[in-house]
């Protein structure tokens, strides 16, 4: 940015998208830590773990107009690249003597393999672990996106696709059980580099870590969606023609997209991995990854700092309601879907910028006019209303 | 095909959409600072010999050159690139996005998703959008939503858009469409401005704005070439004035 964006930046520094963020650090980083036990901590690194997925979404599903109906493969498989580490770590030869086969997974043992599959070799390596985990689902990501984009498959076909790989994947995990662990997944994951992940001190520290990428990713995701690469993202969503046109390569900015999104979605199932300590194929399937978008509509398709909010809140109620009425909560979850969809297309963020930030404005109008006069010059910004 | 030192020439187009031949065996050259006008009643093919030209539909067969190098099968972005711009019929235009951007986005830099994510608005580039906004009378709007421009409005900014590439080919498709007659004269003068250093093809109803501007006039009808001559020429031609001009 030059120097005749400071006005710009000045107006950004009092952007209502900033004080969110600032919240979201402050509730998530210092109040929830203290007010909360560490069982219910941990919960909440679970559901954050999903805001991963629910920030990508917002670029490639509100910004671009790119509906994934996928985003479970992603986190699963980002998930299950972390657990196959943790796995071979808890599967010493010492741990497992017991089995027919020391030295390999348990399910391994159970299904009568005898030798630890050549893919699994490679995890045996933290590095190259966690190279895994952004690696391999971008990799998938960039195949099904360069399949897709390049025939200019979009729209609802592109969400009957992803959801199909979805359900395709699950099927795979569940089928190969001797390879996946089935549909129990990846279970009893213990240390990491012999550090116990299971203690209490151990899901503070994780809890943190957690807490740090995602808002690392958010500012990532910000960082993106301000760039010219935002407005030609929202561009295309408009008029994908016209943007062609322009002389721009759109599938290669919807693979783009679509990889990045991917990637967040992938370090959030690593996480989950490290903080719940199992990875199974009921984070991989059709229902996880439709829920991914509920999250990420509820907080608003358009707010990265709105999704994240809508996914704590849509599992809070989750967590709140099904300990009471498990059998109710898909249902209310539907209808909260509904009810955004239609009453609230912006969903929470769009509430606040649309419903309560011009209320607040309209009172607070004289103290704002130096700003809205400093940055005249350079307005031509994202309008802060679309953050 | 031959050599060719036009800029733009089409031979032996053709195109069918489900049997029915769209274009038929046209041939059609541009010179280069050439401003030509398409005519021609309903269905004549119009549209979709813009559409060939941009690789927004391919031909069946035929050959389509550019600076005497062969265009057709290339994707839309590499035909852009080469230096042909292209108005749609109704404005296509980024409505949630400002004038600015809309002007912004079209420059023809940071095309790559590279060089977009590192974009810099530098000086340069704010200059050259507010050159490109004064000529399409949308100096002072240019804060503002595309979304709440006025129809002829959307209409400049689109040209404003393709202005900014620098496309030595520019189509237009029906530029005055929907336009008052305010809107229609500055139009007029605007592609005058336009046309100075480059060549332009287009599309339009309007007789007297096609008189107001041509300076060479084809005439298409049912996907063939039906006439090509000076105003005077074609307005006085029997057949175009059958088929078209008529009454």
């Amino acid at each position: 940015m030059s120097a005749k964006s400071s006005p710009t930046a000045l107006a950004r520094v009092r952007s209502p998208d900033l004080i969110a963020f600032l919240a979201l650090a402050v509730l998530i980083l210092i109040v929830l830590p203290l007010s909360l036990d560490i069982f219910r901590l941990n919960l909440v690194g679970k559901y954050l773990t999903y805001a991963f997925a629910a920030v990508g979404l917002v670029l490639c599903w509100g910004k671009t107009g790119i509906l994934s109906l996928g985003q479970g493969i992603f986190f699963g498989l980002g998930g299950y690249c972390m657990a196959a580490f943790l796995k071979l770590e808890a599967s010493s030869v010492a741990n497992t003597k017991i089995q027919s086969t020391p030295g390999i997974p348990d399910f391994m043992d159970w299904n009568q393999i005898t030798a630890l599959p050549v893919f699994w070799v490679p995890f045996r390596s933290l590095t190259f672990s966690l190279i895994a985990v952004i690696v391999v689902p971008t990799l998938l990501a960039f195949i099904i996106g360069t399949a897709m984009f390049k025939r200019r498959v979009g729209g609802v076909y592109f969400a009957i696709i992803t959801q199909a790989i979805a359900s395709v994947l699950t099927i795979l995990i569940v089928g190969r059980q001797g390879y996946t662990g089935g549909i129990n997944g990846i279970t009893d994951l213990r240390t990491l580099l012999g550090w116990d992940i299971r203690t209490d001190h151990a899901k503070y520290v994780l809890y943190f870590v957690c807490c740090i990428l995602l808002l690392a990713s958010m500012l990532i995701a910000r960082f993106v969606s301000a760039s010219k690469l935002g407005r030609i993202l929202v561009a295309v969503r408009d008029k994908e023609e016209r943007v062609r046109f322009s002389g721009y390569d759109v599938a290669n900015i919807k693979i783009f997209v679509f990889c990045f999104a991917c990637a967040l979605a992938a370090v959030g199932g690593a996480m989950f991995a490290l903080q719940i300590g199992f990875m199974s194929p009921s984070f991989v399937g059709i229902v996880p990854s439709i829920e991914m978008v509920i999250f990420c509509a509820v907080g608003g398709r358009n707010s990265i700092v709105g999704a994240v909010f809508g996914t704590l809140l849509v599992n809070w109620a989750k967590t709140m309601f099904s300990e009471d009425f498990p059998q109710l909560w898909l249902f209310a979850m539907g209808g909260l879907f509904i009810a955004v969809v239609l009453a609230f297309p912006g969903g929470l963020a769009g509430l606040v910028t649309e419903q309560i930030m011009p209320r607040l404005r309209l009172r607070k109008r004289p103290a704002l006019m130096p700003i809205a006069a400093a940055s005249e010059r350079v307005a031509h910004t994202l309008p802060a209303a679309a953050e | 095909m031959s050599e060719t030192d036009f800029l733009l020439a089409l031979e032996g187009v053709t195109v069918s959409f489900d049997g029915f031949k769209a274009v038929d065996g046209l041939n059609l050259y541009v010179d280069k600072g050439e401003m030509r006008v398409i005519i021609g009643p309903n269905g004549a093919g119009k549209t979709t010999v813009l559409d060939l030209i941009c690789g927004r539909t391919r031909i069946a067969d035929g050959s389509i050159k550019f600076k005497n190098q062969e265009i057709t099968g290339r994707k839309e972005q590499d035909i852009v690139r080469l230096g042909i711009g292209r108005k749609f019929q109704t404005p296509t235009i980024y409505e949630d996005l400002t004038a600015f951007e809309n002007l912004e986005l079209s420059l023809p830099r940071g095309r790559s998703v590279a060089g977009a994510l590192f974009w810099k608005r530098t000086d340069e580039v704010i200059e050259r959008v507010r050159e490109i906004a004064r000529m399409i009378f949308l100096e002072d709007l240019l804060d503002r939503r595309a979304e709440t421009l006025s129809h002829g409005q959307k209409q400049w900014l689109e040209i404003g858009m393709l202005l900014i590439q620098d496309p030595e080919l520019l189509m237009l498709d029906e530029p005055v469409a929907g336009m008052s007659v305010s809107e229609r004269e500055r139009t007029a003068e605007l592609l005058k401005e336009i046309i100075k250093n480059r060549s332009v093809i287009v599309i339009e109803h309007d007789m007297k704005f096609v008189e107001s501007i041509a300076s060479r006039v084809t005439v298409m009808h049912q996907g063939k070439v039906l006439a090509e001559g000076d105003m005077n020429t074609i307005q006085a031609n029997p057949k175009v004035k059958e088929v078209y001009l008529g009454h």
